[in-house]
């Protein structure tokens, strides 16, 4: 108590010099949450999104499937298994076929993956229901992203050249009835989505799959033969990686904000234990130990984190609502590099993210108080009454 | 330990390491201080007068000999003894008044309370007592900048006195005052000292200080060359 009203004291008398040091090193607390924050709210946002679009609460994925290795893509699929197709037909599960096809939009040649969908499924939130399976012409959904990229509109003819099950070439126009505008790029960029009927009955591949995905997640130690079930730990590894990262690379940033206002306490606390021996020697004349006194000086240094906690609600509290409000606006591109990016993020601040701060700022500035503040216990206190340098 | 005595001194020897060789500040001093003394250790610079201040203070420790000061021995005496002792039992006096700056008057009166964990109101009660002794009454709320060379040392007296110690011990009290503010604050101890019987014991070499002693015992090179009791 004596040592938190003492440090008190000499830091309000202390004036600017406290003001600045507890204003960078409310600067680095608010930062750190922010930063935080912001990437623990790309992580949700892009798990929400990804759930909704892309993966749902799983997905069965043939023995040959391998979204990142376009050699195996052509064997792989297999006939539905009993199963997921009972459950496919109570719309419990959307089975996905995937083959490897080329358009020629505007006369131009791209590759793409053709990707054959249920379109009765309410499971993803892909506008499936814009796809006609009963229609003579083949009817497809693209993105935006994928819609910029070949030029395509709502009503355009796209010519499109893929192989079936036996390697023989086929090519056929396919209708553009629908552009969906998703956060996550791994159902847009390169994909063209049609019935999943047409696509078996053009790959020649009746009643087959790629993938499934499913509504409620397999019981534990369900096994079926030839597919294997991909959950949430494994479909987002990818994405907490990359966050991870990127989370890593931005930490820079607030590192250097608390390695300065640090560097603050640190100086202030070498040049107090400098400037008042006499005082230091007095508390050990009056009856304190000199570890008593390191105690003093380092809640001393420590209380401008303290302070820095209060001044950093102060401002920061309605600053990091408003962002977790109103949103952050990201940059163009920001899902260019394949990871799902709304335009604006929302920031989450977890209670564990601001205790983790909070604990983090004042554990570091405790150990740069401490640290000069040794030097006490080598003092004499007979030179130290009477000021002399030590 | 004489009877009466609250402090006993046997031989002491003090020496300090200097270059390669040996300082001695004190050397072969036995003395004993009785209860409510108000005695002076008087002698030119280095002569070892704030050494043996110190180690009456248990602030310093014998090179040999030994000492009992309020019953604990020199060679009892480990850092928190020592601290403990001071705490509970003696209170300094210092030449520069050593007063912290962020404290108003009254805080730094009670902060020795606060050290021994005096409950609040007796706390209260004290440091008030303590200011009426020395005539700050009026000064609770000020802080040491704004007061007088000769009202600093009178705070400085507050703060030591205000536990009501069986030992006040002064450096030198009155070398930053001026002859009227000295014979105040000396007038002020000696007061107490009556009062309170405490024991006073300063190391000085004011003739103004001298002047009130009613003990002097004067160093020269680090011996006693003299041990006087004054009849006032």
């Amino acid at each position: 108590m004596i040592a938190l009203k003492l440090a008190y004291k000499n830091l309000m008398g202390a004036g600017l010099r406290t003001l600045l040091i507890v204003f960078v090193l409310s600067l680095a607390y608010v930062l750190i949450v922010y930063m935080n924050g912001l990437y623990q709210g790309w992580d949700r946002q892009a798990r929400i999104e990804s759930i909704a679009w892309e993966v749902a609460e799983g997905q069965y994925w043939q023995d040959m499937y391998d979204p990142y290795d376009a050699m195996t893509l052509t064997d792989a699929h297999a006939p539905l298994p009993a199963a997921l197709e009972a459950d496919a037909s109570k719309g419990k599960t959307v089975p996905i076929l995937i083959t490897q096809a080329t358009i020629y939009p505007e006369g131009r040649m791209m590759g793409a993956l053709l990707k054959g969908i249920d379109t009765r499924q309410k499971i993803l939130s892909l506008p499936t229901g814009e796809l006609d399976p009963d229609s003579e012409e083949i009817t497809a959904i693209v993105g935006t992203r994928m819609a910029k990229s070949a030029g395509l509109a709502t009503g355009d003819y796209l010519l499109i050249r893929w192989r079936d099950v036996n390697g023989t070439f086929d090519a056929t126009e396919v209708k553009i009835t629908g552009i969906f505008k998703t956060a996550v790029p791994a159902v847009d960029m390169g994909q063209v989505w049609i019935p999943l009927n047409k696509l078996q009955e053009i790959a020649g591949m009746p009643g087959e799959a790629t993938l499934v995905v499913m509504d409620e997640s397999p019981e534990e130690g369900a096994t079926i033969a030839g597919w294997e079930f991909k959950g949430h730990d494994y479909l987002f590894k990818e994405l907490e990686d990359m966050i991870k990262m990127k989370s890593t690379g931005g930490s820079i940033f607030y590192l250097i904000i608390l390695a300065l206002a640090l560097l603050a306490v640190f100086d202030t606390q070498v040049l107090s234990i400098f400037r008042r021996q006499r005082e230091i020697g007095t508390y050990v004349a009056m009856g304190m130990t000199r570890k008593q006194v390191v105690g003093i000086f380092t809640v001393e240094g420590a209380m401008h984190a303290i302070l820095a906690v209060i001044l950093g609600a102060a401002y920061g509290f309605p600053l990091l609502l408003w962002t977790q409000k109103s949103g952050i606006k990201m940059p163009e591109g920001t899902d260019d590099f394949g990871m799902a990016a709304a335009e604006h993020m929302y920031p989450y601040y977890s209670l564990a993210l601001v205790l983790g701060s909070i604990v983090l700022v004042m554990l570091t500035t405790t150990l740069v108080s401490y640290m000069p503040s040794r030097k006490i216990t080598k003092m004499n206190p007979n030179d130290a009454i009477r000021g002399k340098i030590q | 330990m004489k009877n009466g005595s609250i402090i006993t001194i046997e031989n002491l020897v003090k020496s300090f390491p200097i270059g390669g060789g040996e300082f001695t500040a004190l050397n072969g001093i036995s003395l004993d201080f009785e209860k409510g003394e108000f005695s002076g250790i008087v002698g030119p610079s280095g002569s070892g007068k704030t050494t043996l201040l110190n180690i009456l203070g248990s602030l310093d420790t014998p090179s040999k000999g030994q000492t009992n000061v309020l019953g604990t021995t020199s060679t009892q005496m480990s850092p928190k003894v020592a601290a403990n002792l001071r705490k509970k039992h003696i209170g300094f006096i210092f030449q520069t008044y050593n007063l912290m700056p962020v404290y108003t008057v009254y805080e730094n009166v009670e902060f020795p309370l606060l050290l021994i964990k005096t409950p609040v109101a007796e706390r209260k009660k004290a440091v008030l007592e303590a200011l009426e002794w020395v005539g700050l009454s009026d000064k609770i709320k000020s802080k040491p900048p704004q007061l007088s060379g000769g009202e600093s040392q009178r705070v400085a007296i507050a703060r030591a006195m205000v536990k009501k110690p069986d030992l006040v011990l002064a450096d030198e009290p009155t070398a930053n005052l001026d002859a009227e503010n000295s014979h105040h604050i000396l007038q002020t101890m000696e007061k107490l000292n009556k009062e309170l019987q405490t024991t006073f014991v300063f190391a000085t070499h004011d003739e103004k200080v001298i002047g009130y002693l009613r003990r002097i015992i004067r160093l020269e090179d680090g011996r006693v060359v003299e041990d006087a009791y004054i009849k006032k």
